[in-house]
């Protein structure tokens, strides 16, 4: 079931939570909303679900799922499955009575017979792998299990759009691993459209099959994970999306000062901020005819894949952060107090309003 | 390693003065009044019991709490469920005034209705044109008790709903719950064990009220005395057996509330342990 969301506004009191927003999400797609808090993310997910009304302005909003017109009704009859953040199971009900809700609480006409709902519930149990927990009450389950009976009692009425606000939030890093792989198998096994919301970069970007990056009620960019690391539209999206160092200086015939550092580059003259990945920060011993950008090691954290070194210098006004591979590290001897020279392999610029003008890019 | 609060001879003290204090103005008058009921053998306690005066002023205040109970536990759930899950202009000032009840001595209250409803009052007039008369019989004591009882369902559910917000309703509505369903299967439970406890103390007020109702009843022996003020009549006429005989009753009543509303929180508190 695909969904479109036209002109969707909504204002609390006087602020506005979001501001006019248009957003077309395919069939069988997995979308990511991402950005801080604040962002209205949460808030569109609500209006999707219908638990929350868009403003009603001179030109209302509208939202469709496929080609019915939801705008109108009630969350209970828009056949959607919600996941909440802090899960909102039945507190009084037993593990499977929380699956079974859904499926008892319809018409009489519509309701399953109590063997087929028993079916059904075991099937959904077995699949999030808890039904030896059938009887168990939510306070006696962990986070992650809570979870995943939130998912199956969110999946027992069969929605065709499934919506999560913040999934995986509230669970250790681990668990929130699974649970994600977990989440991806299920949504192509059963061919959904799901939504869900996240401020972690990385879940989004993981799971996504496109992501919707929003700042402060309005839509940033909507692309592939790929494409938006890759080709962020703005400089919100690339700050957002990753760890980023800044260079500021002055441009005077081509080459960019600041404080005692200085460096080649290609640009007019005038003042300019450029913006780097720590991937992007070359180290060396001796400065090169092109750059001379003294740093002095802070601090060294050789964990994961890569080592990651923070610089400070006192031209720079806050600290950078440089990854080195492994072997580099080794090569360069790192410690922390040693002084180095920085150049930059790669950098953007993007214009200090945050109009959607052409960003730059330039390969040093 | 010594907490705070450790200190054996400190502990003894506050243990000793709380059990003295206990004691001397909690449960000696209790045993007083059931001493003095009997002093005269069981036989003298039962004809006080059941002579008719006091028999009809045990009906009538059984009927008053009764009545009582279900207006109470209507309204305090439709006050509660609005004041915490809807926003709207006002719900702070509602939420004072829900207190009111408990701000204004019964006293006043009782004399509030009197104005307003007895035969020269302001309503009253008018109902007295179509010849109905609420004060100085068991509708104006019933009013009263409302009035004076109303606020305590709703203060007991009021913090809880707060507490456990609106998520599990919101759940219930997203997989097709009608609002009915969702109150009966979802809310109910949720706040059952908050709701009898604010109907005990309804209960315990409602039997027990004796201010406003002395104003408002015009205690009519047999007609309009409830068991308070029945024990105050028997009392000024000098019949101390016949009123702690009355007092018994109370006092038994209270105690019975007493242990239900124990047996609660024992059940709640077992509750909370297993889940």
């Amino acid at each position: 079931m695909s969904i479109h969301l036209h002109n969707i506004a909504k204002h609390f009191g006087n602020t506005q939570a979001l501001e006019p927003i248009n957003l077309d999400i395919h069939e069988g797609e997995l979308v990511g909303l991402l950005g801080p808090s604040g962002s209205g993310k949460t808030t569109l997910l609500r209006i999707i679900a219908g638990l929350e009304n868009a403003d009603r302005t001179a030109q209302p909003g509208k939202i469709l799922f496929g080609d019915r017109d939801v705008t109108n009704v009630h969350v209970r009859d828009r056949r959607i499955g919600f996941v909440f953040q802090h899960y909102a199971l039945f507190r009084h009900m037993s593990v499977y009575d929380n699956v079974a809700f859904g499926l008892t609480v319809l018409s009489r006409k519509r309701r399953p017979s109590s063997g087929e709902i028993r079916a059904r519930v075991f099937r959904l149990l077995e699949m999030v792998k808890l039904e030896h927990l059938a009887n168990r009450y939510p306070a006696q389950l962990s986070g992650g299990q809570q979870q995943r009976v939130s998912l199956a009692r969110a999946l027992a009425v069969e929605p065709e759009v499934l919506l999560l606000d913040e999934p995986f939030g509230a669970l250790d890093a681990k668990v929130r691993q699974e649970l994600r792989r977990w989440l991806r198998h299920l949504h192509d096994e059963l061919n959904f459209t799901s939504v869900f919301v996240t401020h972690d970069q990385e879940e989004a970007l993981e799971l996504s099959d496109r992501v919707v990056v929003m700042s402060n009620g309005r839509i940033e960019q909507v692309d592939t994970p790929d494409e938006l690391y890759r080709t962020p539209k703005n400089r919100f999206v690339f700050e957002f999306l990753g760890d980023v160092n800044h260079l500021e200086g002055k441009v005077t015939n081509g080459v960019l000062t600041c404080g005692d550092a200085y460096w080649h580059v290609d640009l007019p003259d005038g003042h300019a901020e450029l913006l780097l990945r720590p991937h992007e920060v070359r180290l060396t011993e001796q400065p090169t005819s092109e750059s001379h950008l003294p740093v002095t090691i802070t601090a060294i954290s050789p964990v994961g894949a890569e080592v990651r070194v923070e610089l400070e210098a006192d031209w720079l006004a806050q600290p950078w952060l440089a990854t080195v591979r492994h072997t580099d590290f080794e090569h360069l001897a790192l410690r922390r107090g040693q002084r180095l020279f920085a150049h930059p392999r790669h950098w953007r610029r993007f214009p200090k309003a945050e109009s959607k003008a052409a960003e730059q890019t330039r390969v040093a | 390693m010594r907490r705070i609060g450790d200190a054996p001879v400190v502990r003894r003290l506050l243990i000793g003065a709380a059990l003295v204090l206990s004691a001397l103005f909690l449960l000696l008058p209790l045993v007083a009044i059931f001493a003095q009921a009997f002093s005269e053998g069981v036989m003298v306690f039962w004809a006080n019991v059941s002579n008719t005066f006091t028999l009809h002023a045990i009906g009538l205040t059984l009927m008053i709490a009764l009545l009582t109970i279900p207006v109470c536990l209507v309204f305090g759930v439709a006050l509660a469920w609005l004041v915490t899950r809807f926003s709207f202009p006002g719900r702070r000032i509602l939420q004072t005034l829900i207190d009111i009840p408990f701000a204004v001595s019964p006293v006043v209250a009782g004399l509030i209705y009197l104005l307003l409803y007895g035969r020269n009052g302001w309503i009253g007039t008018w109902l007295d044109g179509y010849d109905i008369q609420l004060m100085f019989s068991w509708p104006g004591i019933l009013m009263v008790t409302i009035f004076v009882t109303c606020p305590f369902v709703a203060r007991e559910l009021i913090p809880l709903m707060q507490a456990q917000g609106s998520r599990e309703e919101e759940a219930a509505v997203t997989l097709g719950a009608s609002g009915w369903t969702t109150f009966r299967r979802v809310t109910l439970p949720n706040i059952r064990w908050a709701l009898l406890y604010g109907v005990i103390l309804t209960n315990a007020r409602a039997v027990g009220e004796f201010g406003a109702v002395s104003v408002v009843s015009g205690a009519i022996r047999g007609k309009t005395n409830t068991l308070p003020l029945h024990l105050e009549q028997l009392y000024q006429d000098y019949n101390a057996v016949g009123a702690f005989a009355c007092a018994a009753l109370l006092a038994f009543i209270a105690l019975l509330t007493l242990s239900a509303k124990a047996g609660l929180e024992w059940r709640a508190a077992r509750r909370e342990a297993f889940a």
